[in-house]
């Protein structure tokens, strides 16, 4: 998708301009550590706004608004009670509160992604593989600009928690995960000898 | 205006958005489920703690140090987590090196993907539709509005960071830098060249 003007950096950048960010910042990623969603089942949520919302709003406004989005769904706030800034229903349980010794210990941990995968790949490095034309309903992280490129394998990452069932509560479902190298000429038509690199999951792929 | 008995700040300078977040967190902390001194902890963390010297000491200690290159080459994460650089948005990572053939940049085009760990929060221009868009299909483009025009032979290589695999830059080294420390090398790495979307700094 095009049409969106420059790039505009912005020199000696702060990392918050607004007191609400940093806010922001916090709040999200404390309600993380409830254990009450997981971090596909969020870029979904932020996905699923309409779309001159989502390619408009600025990213703290929406960072907020889809960890709003989550809670509401799962009933742990209301939209009366953030109007006022007051509980009025009981809170509900969570599955852990996030104490102050316990975060940089928590942030340095991560979530590593590498799981154990029901088969053996079926792709090595250097292989020449295809991106299927899947149009998932649902969320992926199969890019619309890469459908059906031919590429070749030039790493393989073991297999990883799969996004497009993980975001929709469908279990971690394990993928192998390549990253693929594209030539730009064959992806955009460009007169270059520039390349292109994306991380894609085996169910995208298929031999060419 | 009349006072009506009880005790508020004046939000008459707070926009729509902060009193939105304000009233959340009040609500938040009240309901339990945040804590607001993890809260003051998660907040310095990031706006204090991790931040781009920590990609730079990486960089510069990978042109110093010829078999830590060649570790952060083989195994990036355990390289960059030997430095103490770990965790959050950076558990996979992976390490570009920049030649005269070859410029590597790094996008996120499905939403805003990147190594926390070693370059802190991204700048609002990473994670803004013209460079999601425009970084895949147009990168001298891009590298143009940032002031970088690469030599003819050299070939810019771009990569999404479409799963959780997270990528550093090791940016070339600048010219005339052999008297150099280690200290001062990392102070030539700004956090565009390990983004990929600049060069590291020049010494005159």
């Amino acid at each position: 998708m095009m049409g969106f003007g420059p790039v505009r950096p912005e020199i000696n950048e702060p990392v918050f301009h607004e007191d609400w960010e940093r806010r922001v910042l916090g709040l999200t990623l404390a309600m993380d550590a409830c254990g009450l969603w997981n971090i596909d089942i969020l870029r979904h949520t932020r996905e699923c706004f309409p779309a001159q919302i989502y390619w408009s709003v600025p990213y703290y406004d929406l960072r907020i608004e889809a960890h709003i989005k989550a809670m509401l769904a799962r009933g742990l706030v209301t939209e009366a009670e953030i109007l006022a800034g007051q509980m009025q229903v009981p809170p509900k349980p969570v599955k852990a509160v996030l104490k102050p010794e316990k975060v940089r210990p928590l942030l340095a941990r991560g979530s590593p992604y590498i799981r154990d995968a029901a088969s053996l790949p079926v792709f090595k490095t250097g292989d020449r593989v295809k991106v299927r034309n899947l149009h998932v309903p649902g969320h992926t992280r199969l890019p619309g600009y890469l459908r059906g490129a031919a590429g070749e394998i030039v790493r393989y990452h073991k297999a990883h928690v799969f996004p497009d069932t993980h975001a929709h509560g469908e279990g971690e479902n394990p993928q192998h995960l390549y990253t693929l190298r594209f030539k730009a000429r064959d992806v955009f038509g460009v007169n270059n000898d520039d390349d292109l690199q994306a991380d894609l999951f085996e169910p995208y792929l298929e031999a060419r | 205006m009349p006072h009506d008995g009880h005790d508020h700040d004046d939000h008459s300078e707070l926009s729509p958005i902060a009193l939105r977040v304000k009233a959340l967190e009040s609500l938040l902390v009240e309901k339990g489920y945040v804590d607001p001194a993890a809260l003051d902890v998660l907040i310095d963390t990031y706006e204090t703690k991790i931040g781009p010297r920590n990609g730079a000491k990486v960089v510069a200690k990978a042109w110093t140090d010829p078999a830590y290159a060649k570790w952060l080459k083989d195994d990036a994460t355990a390289a960059i987590e030997s430095l103490g650089y770990t965790g959050r948005q950076g558990e996979h990572m992976v390490a570009l090196f920049n030649t005269p053939e070859t410029h590597n940049m790094v996008v996120c085009t499905l939403c805003s993907c990147y190594p926390w760990p070693v370059l802190g929060l991204p700048p609002v221009w990473y994670k803004s539709p013209p460079y999601r868009s425009r970084a895949v299909i147009d990168p001298r483009g891009v590298l143009a509005e940032f002031g970088v025009a690469l030599p003819e032979k050299t070939k810019v290589s771009v990569w999404d960071s479409t799963a959780e695999i997270r990528y550093l830059v090791v940016p070339m080294r600048p010219a005339n830098t052999n008297g150099l420390s280690e200290e001062e090398l990392a102070g030539l790495v700004n956090r565009d060249s390990m983004i990929g979307t600049r060069l590291a700094g020049h010494v005159a």
